[in-house]
């Protein structure tokens, strides 16, 4: 397939990987804060091609993992109600709420459907005039414009049985929190598809303020291996800037339209990350103009939230400062089929990919 | 355990062996390890028996429907068990309302398959419930054949050994991905078609021509991850797999980038993987590749000293991780 | 963040397209490219398209690869 096997070519990546082990002259940690880059880092068994003085760890990337069980309990209440059908990407259908989760409230009977993209949940409104259909809106800043555009066209068609439950959330405060909180880093594997959208300037501020260097980076090995020896030039030489390695698909200044398109219909709010609490001005919200779709307003819940298991270290793992295997419930109870934490709910969860993939030499 | 029944311990992987070991297994005092077929041995016969469920949504998809599996599962079962399958029992659940027309086409599906892989359908039940109290129709079958004791310990694996070799007839997925398809609500179009096939006539003439195939089984409900992981554990040994090797089907393989799936995990209806002793593999080879159900077979890796009981992926990009056998159901997803 | 690939345009039906991966076809939303055509590689994520591929630096990146792979092999 075009522009995949190129890049995962196996002569390559070993000879990137030749490169980097020619190149370490120390100890580095990298974090890669996207959950796509812990799956694949994985998924292609990278840890196994890096020499051992390397270390990557998973920071908060995964919008599975740092959704809130109130997010999940608002959204089980929601499909309780008559007339409801709840619409959702697959990765929120499993991940635990306080006492429940999608997947055994579906299994109950509630009416909840998978679907690939904001627009079929659209269509799904169409076609059911007398219900009220409710879209879970996660994701980062890859995903919030495909809910930005949702919502405009049911705008367009005054669609008034479409309705969002936003848990949409930025990228760039949650590393600034991560920096703050002390995580012994040398640099970030930043987000490529983020960044796609975004442009590589959303990142300028850790270089400056921080003295990081960050590597915007593709998702193939060969984009990984490149950007971990990029990193690794940027210690050696105390150069630390932001670079693109996925320039096939990322610019400076990103795509103008899908920005605009978000700007238009969402406003950023403080947002509650699992593992953080709260961190300021790191979610989006409906802007008023788009309110009516804002099924919060419309009707709104009371929710009383329980903690989470106190044993349960998934915000540490998130903040890069311990790793799945520092969870004294990681295997012994908590595992894929029986997931305690949204670490291990979601397929790119820390904790998940730790346990599928396990690394072998 | 979980205190309600839900679609993943129908899946094939992890949930499913630990509903079946603690609810049925204990219970019915079955004797382990659990095989495909059950070997009896009476008065000089060896027979294999095998029963299976089919309640497969939709009833019609591309490349066969839920009468063609049904008579094909029961066959491959005995068959990769190194049976001679012969005769089936076939029992139907049918929901109030089914259209007559439908199930007509159903039993024409089971009657051409049967007949193409030389088994009879000697036996069966009907019935029939209220609107709501079944999906459509379900179909239970057992299946009995006739077994050369000498190779009754291909289902258990007992003469493997470190340095054979591993081997699918073809590439992997196609029948989950014909099903989701069909399913009709998913944002996506394939012309991939099920892989639904009776294997014995392919089998046999690998068992005929081969005495040193050690092992197989179908490649079924979790995919080829969930066959290796039990037979790593069959077996307690490591086994080895390069990705490079097995084959996936292009348009497979873009539906699983698409939607987060491994085809590892994915379900099939028409794959065996078999275990051959090792210089025995191209041999294999050739006999499998002479036949259409074989065409694309390939040899996939091997079993190994180290690693016991482990499975592990030499990827495509020359890293090395571990396969493990899948949770539950895969779900499409954005991250 | 997070799953997209590329994909093929294979047809354009005013916002709409279809798009190919490995002949597998899904909708795609073009509501956030402009001047996509047919034959154009877009990253597919969530049902929309969110950027176009770029041909030239596709090419450039492997161009560098191979550079790599030379300096290596000296």
């Amino acid at each position: 397939m075009k522009y995949i096997d190129e890049f995962r070519n196996k002569n390559l990546v070993t000879k990137l990987a030749d490169q980097i082990h020619k190149s370490v002259i120390r100890d580095y940690t990298f974090m890669e804060v996207c959950g796509g880059h812990t799956s694949a880092i994985h998924r292609f068994g990278i840890p196994s091609l890096l020499p051992e003085n390397i270390r990557l760890i998973s920071g908060p990337g995964c919008p599975v993992c740092v959704t809130g069980t109130d997010f999940i309990d608002r959204a089980i209440a929601y499909s309780k109600m008559e007339d409801v059908i709840i619409t959702t990407f697959g990765d929120l259908i499993k991940v635990p709420g306080s006492s429940s989760s999608l997947e055994k409230e579906k299994a109950a009977g509630a009416n909840i459907r998978i679907v690939l993209s904001g627009l079929d949940a659209l269509e799904i409104a169409r076609l059911n005039s007398g219900k009220k259909i409710i879209f879970l809106g996660i994701g980062f800043e890859t995903t919030a414009p495909g809910s930005a555009v949702t919502i405009k066209q049911a705008a367009k068609e005054n669609i008034n049985n479409f309705f969002l439950l936003s848990t949409h959330k930025l990228m760039p405060p949650a590393m600034e929190a991560i920096i703050k909180d002390g995580a012994s880093l040398d640099g970030f594997i930043c987000p490529g598809h983020v960044a796609a959208i975004t442009g590589s300037s959303i990142f300028d501020f850790i270089p400056e303020r921080y003295n990081l260097g960050c590597v915007v980076t593709g998702f193939e090995p060969a984009d990984i291996l490149q950007s971990i020896l990029m990193l690794i030039k940027m210690v050696n030489q105390n150069t630390p800037k932001v670079e693109i390695q996925y320039n096939r698909a990322v610019t400076l200044c990103g795509n103008l339209i899908a920005q605009r398109c978000l700007s238009e219909v969402f406003e950023t709010c403080d947002a509650s990350w699992r593992g953080f609490g709260v961190i300021p001005l790191s979610g989006l919200k409906l802007r008023k103009d788009f309110e009516r779709f804002d099924i919060e307003k419309i009707l709104p819940l009371k929710i009383i939230f329980k903690e989470d298991n106190e044993l349960c270290i998934c915000g540490e793992i998130l903040r890069g400062l311990k790793t799945p295997e520092d969870c004294p419930l990681f295997s012994e109870i908590c595992f894929p089929e029986n997931p305690l934490g949204a670490c291990m709910v979601s397929n790119e969860g820390a904790c998940n990919s730790w346990y599928k993939y396990r690394f072998v030499k | 355990m979980n205190d309600f029944i839900s679609l993943n311990h129908g899946s094939g992987g992890k949930l499913t062996h630990e509903l079946i070991e603690k609810v049925f297994v204990k219970r019915f005092a079955m004797s382990e390890p659990l095989t495909d077929s059950f070997i009896i041995k009476e008065s000089g016969s060896t027979l294999a028996l095998t029963t299976d469920s089919y309640v497969v949504d939709p009833l019609f998809f591309p490349g066969g429907n839920i009468g063609k599996l049904a008579i094909c599962g029961t066959i491959n079962d005995l068959a990769v068990s190194g049976a001679d399958p012969r005769y089936i029992a076939v029992s139907f659940i049918i929901e109030e309302g089914f259209p007559m027309d439908d199930l007509v086409l159903i039993a024409d599906s089971m009657a051409e398959e049967a007949a193409k892989a030389g088994v009879k359908i000697v036996t069966g039940d009907t019935k029939v419930v209220d609107k709501g109290k079944c999906d459509k129709l379900f179909i239970t079958t057992s299946g009995i054949g006739f077994l050369n004791s000498e190779i009754e310990n291909i289902s258990t694996g007992k003469r493997i050994k470190p340095g054979d070799k591993l081997i699918i007839n073809g590439p992997l997925g196609n029948h989950a991905i014909a099903i989701l398809g069909a399913r009709n609500n998913m944002a996506f179009r394939t012309t991939v078609t099920s892989d639904c096939s009776s294997l014995n006539h392919l089998i046999r003439k690998v068992l005929q021509n081969c005495k040193e195939i050690l092992f197989m089984r179908d490649v079924t409900r979790g995919g080829l991850a969930t066959v290796l992981n039990e037979l790593a554990g069959m077996i307690r040994c490591g086994i080895i797999v390069n990705e490079a090797t097995i084959p996936v089907d292009e348009q497979v393989r873009g539906l699983c980038e698409m939607l987060g799936f491994d085809p590892l995990f994915l379900a099939n209806e028409g794959k065996v993987l078999m275990v051959a002793s090792a210089g025995e593999e191209n041999k294999v080879l050739e006999i499998l590749r002479s036949d259409p159900l074989g065409r694309y077979s390939e040899v996939i890796g091997e079993i190994i000293t180290d690693k016991k009981e482990l499975v592990v992926l030499n990827t495509s990009a020359g890293g090395k991780r571990i396969i493990d056998m899948p949770a539950g159901i895969q779900l499409p997803r954005i991250c | 963040m997070c799953l997209s690939i590329p994909a093929k345009i294979i047809s354009i039906d005013g916002s709409m397209a279809e798009v190919s991966a490995g002949g597998a076809i899904f909708n795609a939303g073009l509501h956030m490219i402009e001047d996509a055509k047919v034959g154009d590689y877009i990253l597919l994520h969530a049902g929309f398209a969110i950027q176009m591929i770029s041909e030239k630096e596709a090419e450039e990146t492997l161009r560098l690869f191979e550079e790599i792979n030379n300096s290596l092999d000296e």
